[in-house]
């Protein structure tokens, strides 16, 4: 499957990956060249994760730099917080979204802040990667999209990759930040596509987002699972002659606010996509930078579709819960037709 | 230290008794209350596992090679008790009253199979590790300032033990002396990490020396261990003595789910030595006069024909009403979910 693409610079061998190839691919990467990559969590070793993140890595790198750790969440992120000040480059996988919780108080007190109030004596250069969403039939609990609770701590930057080759890039460039970065992984996109991934070391930008679709008459902002969401209304729009701009935000903290900017002077209208909860949702900042960027550029008020205020429901409910490409469309309309 | 928690035992592999203390109190009734229990959710756990297959049922947590430990458990509690499972222990719940297609219902991504018959306070399960070890302790709190002889039991893994929820709520429980049995099933594995991975201590039940309470440790194969001495827990908390950590030593047979392959982590040799609790009570029932083959016969049928009748009542139970998704978040909904219900209810309308 191995070709030669071309891209800017040089020859670049690529290879067929999926998202979860990716992401074990990028950590094999970083364990590979730095010694001082260990990488934490629960199930992740023998049994290379429950999505198989981790498969082989074990194997490969030995026991004590692939770590099956007892189950605990807040221990697997306070000891990254000692391993990372203290020379190694920790990778800590939370097993879901939904069980990052009993670590909440040390993500949001410690992995944030040691830099600030040690002046910077202390700082905690590590990933957290966590499988995020719903729409996978998983059992209850394990489908939360909770990404504000995090992009609202000072501290810690926030990456939500939608497809193969966003997941290793941003993943490598996470570990290469001074400081702490939670990745979020959509578990939907986890086996969904195969695309071209480059074979070792590469980089995408954290804080910068990514134009997945041109278009002149609205712009649709997304990331993660809601991408596949966007292109799908995006497509039903071109049939009513809507041509819709998708802009995968990739980063969510600290967010790509040109972008968003330019993108929307162009179209003058708006529709963000989330899974989250709507109240206190990423949505809002969106519509900030918006109303503080391009506001008297706007055609019509900007739209949100989201997840609702309730907590995500059991599987059989799932689908009302998420946004889907037919609420994204009378958005669309909505916005179009003000 | 793990020299003090010998494993407590009843009867032996083979079904002979090496503990008399209670042989007494062993009668055809209850021989036969916990043979029957054990059958009927074993075939149901069966069930599950072959539904999930057919495309039936959601993932399932099978609890194959419990079934001493839940029901032994189960039978030991009185109406009023309180119950905190995971996700894992509807072995458990179904013996104490929970409805069977409930049970399927929570399977299949159906909220309905949460919720506890009127009369038994069973929480929904614990999803997130150790979480309910507090609850239990306050439910059990409460019994305690009302005066009532009520208690609480939490089910919990042998990996809750390395979360910080299971400290706090055996602390908690023990500072100020409430009546719960905190139930752990050491079942040698967390998803694939095992025991000695865990933990550094080489039992479960040594960690109450930590608490100043009683410390447990029991054969969770041996229906009778586990009766009698979740019931020992549960007089010592009723008599005000506060709470008590069981461990119950037991085998996952099966897998952690039926997304999970345990090939990937665990030899398949493994466990095989261990004898079967289903298989020891029949040899005990066999060894002591017990095995009345034409009653065998007609419980596996009722239970076979229970299962039927659940799975049936699963599949045509109700649809899921999307209203739901809204209803049950807060007893007066704010007007801004009100909002999004009202907004939605009006999209599917235009679909």
């Amino acid at each position: 499957m191995t070709q030669i693409v071309e891209s800017n610079q040089k020859d670049v061998k690529t290879t067929q990956m999926t998202m979860i190839q990716a992401i074990n691919d990028g950590m094999r990467v970083l364990l590979d060249e730095d010694e001082r990559t260990i990488i934490l969590g629960e199930d992740i070793g023998k049994n290379g994760g429950v999505f198989r993140a981790t498969e082989g890595l074990q194997e490969q790198f030995g026991a004590e730099r692939v770590v099956d750790t007892p189950l605990s969440e807040a221990g697997i992120i306070g000891t990254s917080v000692g391993l990372a000040v203290n020379g190694f480059k920790p990778i800590a996988e939370i097993q879901f979204l939904g069980f990052i919780y009993p670590a909440y108080e040390q993500i949001m007190t410690h992995v944030s802040r040691l830099r600030m109030r040690s002046m910077s004596r202390f700082t905690v250069p590590m990933v957290i990667r966590a499988p995020y969403g719903a729409g996978i039939r998983a059992p209850e609990i394990h489908s939360d999209s909770t990404e504000t609770l995090f992009t609202h701590m000072p501290g810690i930057k926030v990456v939500c990759p939608s497809n193969p080759y966003d997941a290793k890039g941003l993943l490598i460039a996470a570990m290469e930040d001074p400081d702490p970065v939670l990745v979020l992984e959509t578990m939907k996109n986890y086996r969904s596509m195969r695309e071209e991934v480059p074979v070792g070391k590469y980089t995408v930008e954290i804080g910068k987002g990514k134009i997945v679709r041109e278009g002149t008459d609205v712009t649709l902002i997304a990331w993660g699972a809601m991408i596949t969401v966007a292109e799908k209304a995006a497509q039903l729009a071109e049939k009513n002659g809507i041509q819709c701009e998708i802009i995968d935000l990739r980063t969510l903290y600290p967010i790509d606010r040109d972008i968003i900017s330019e993108s929307v002077k162009k179209t003058t209208r708006a529709v963000i996509i989330h899974e989250a909860h709507h109240t206190s949702g990423l949505g809002n900042d969106i519509v900030s930078i918006i109303n503080d960027t391009a506001f008297l550029y706007l055609r019509a008020p900007i739209e949100r579709v989201t997840g609702f205020d309730v907590p995500v429901p059991f599987f059989s409910l799932e689908e009302h819960y998420l946004p889907t490409s037919a609420r994204v469309q009378e958005a669309i309309e909505k916005v179009v037709h003000f | 230290m793990d020299e003090n928690y010998p494993i407590k035992r009843i009867i032996d592999d083979h079904g002979h008794f090496v503990d008399s203390t209670f042989e007494n109190e062993i009668d055809e009734k209850l021989v036969k209350e916990l043979y029957y229990h054990m059958l009927r959710v074993r075939t149901f756990d069966r069930k599950a596992i072959n539904l999930q297959r057919q495309g039936r049922l959601g993932t399932y947590a099978p609890f194959e090679g419990q079934e001493a430990a839940q029901v032994g458990s189960a039978l030991a509690l009185q109406p009023d008790d309180w119950v905190f499972p995971t996700y894992r222990d509807h072995g458990a719940t179904i013996t104490f009253g929970k409805s069977m297609t409930r049970t399927f219902l929570y399977w299949n991504g159906r909220v309905e199979g949460c919720v506890a018959p009127p009369d038994r306070n069973i929480f929904p399960p614990a999803v997130p590790i150790a979480t309910q070890l507090p609850h239990a302790a306050g439910a059990a709190w409460a019994e305690k300032l009302k005066g009532t002889q009520n208690a609480s039991i939490a089910y919990f893994g042998d990996g809750a033990t390395s979360e910080g929820d299971f400290h706090e709520g055996i602390n908690f429980a023990s500072v100020f002396k409430v009546p719960v049995v905190f139930f752990n099933q050491n079942n040698g594995y967390a998803i694939s990490v095992p025991i000695e991975k865990q933990m550094n201590s080489k039992t479960v039940a040594q960690k109450a020396v930590a608490y100043g309470i009683p410390g447990v440790r029991i054969d969770g194969n041996d229906c009778f261990a586990v009766y009698f001495e979740t019931k020992q827990a549960f007089n010592h908390a009723r008599a005000g003595h506060g709470p008590t950590l069981i461990e119950a030593v037991t085998w996952r047979k099966g897998a952690h789910t039926t997304a999970d392959d345990p090939s990937k982590y665990r030899p398949e040799t493994q466990g095989k030595d261990i004898v079967d609790p289903m298989t020891r009570l029949e040899l005990f029932m066999k060894n002591y006069g017990y095995w009345d083959e034409q009653w065998i016969e007609e419980v596996k049928e009722k239970t076979a024909n229970e299962i039927d009748l659940a799975v049936e009542e699963m599949e045509k139970y109700p649809a899921s009403n999307v209203e739901d998704v809204f209803d049950h978040v807060f007893a007066e909904m704010p007007p801004q979910l009100a909002e999004q219900k009202e907004s939605y209810l009006a999209h599917l309308e235009r679909r």
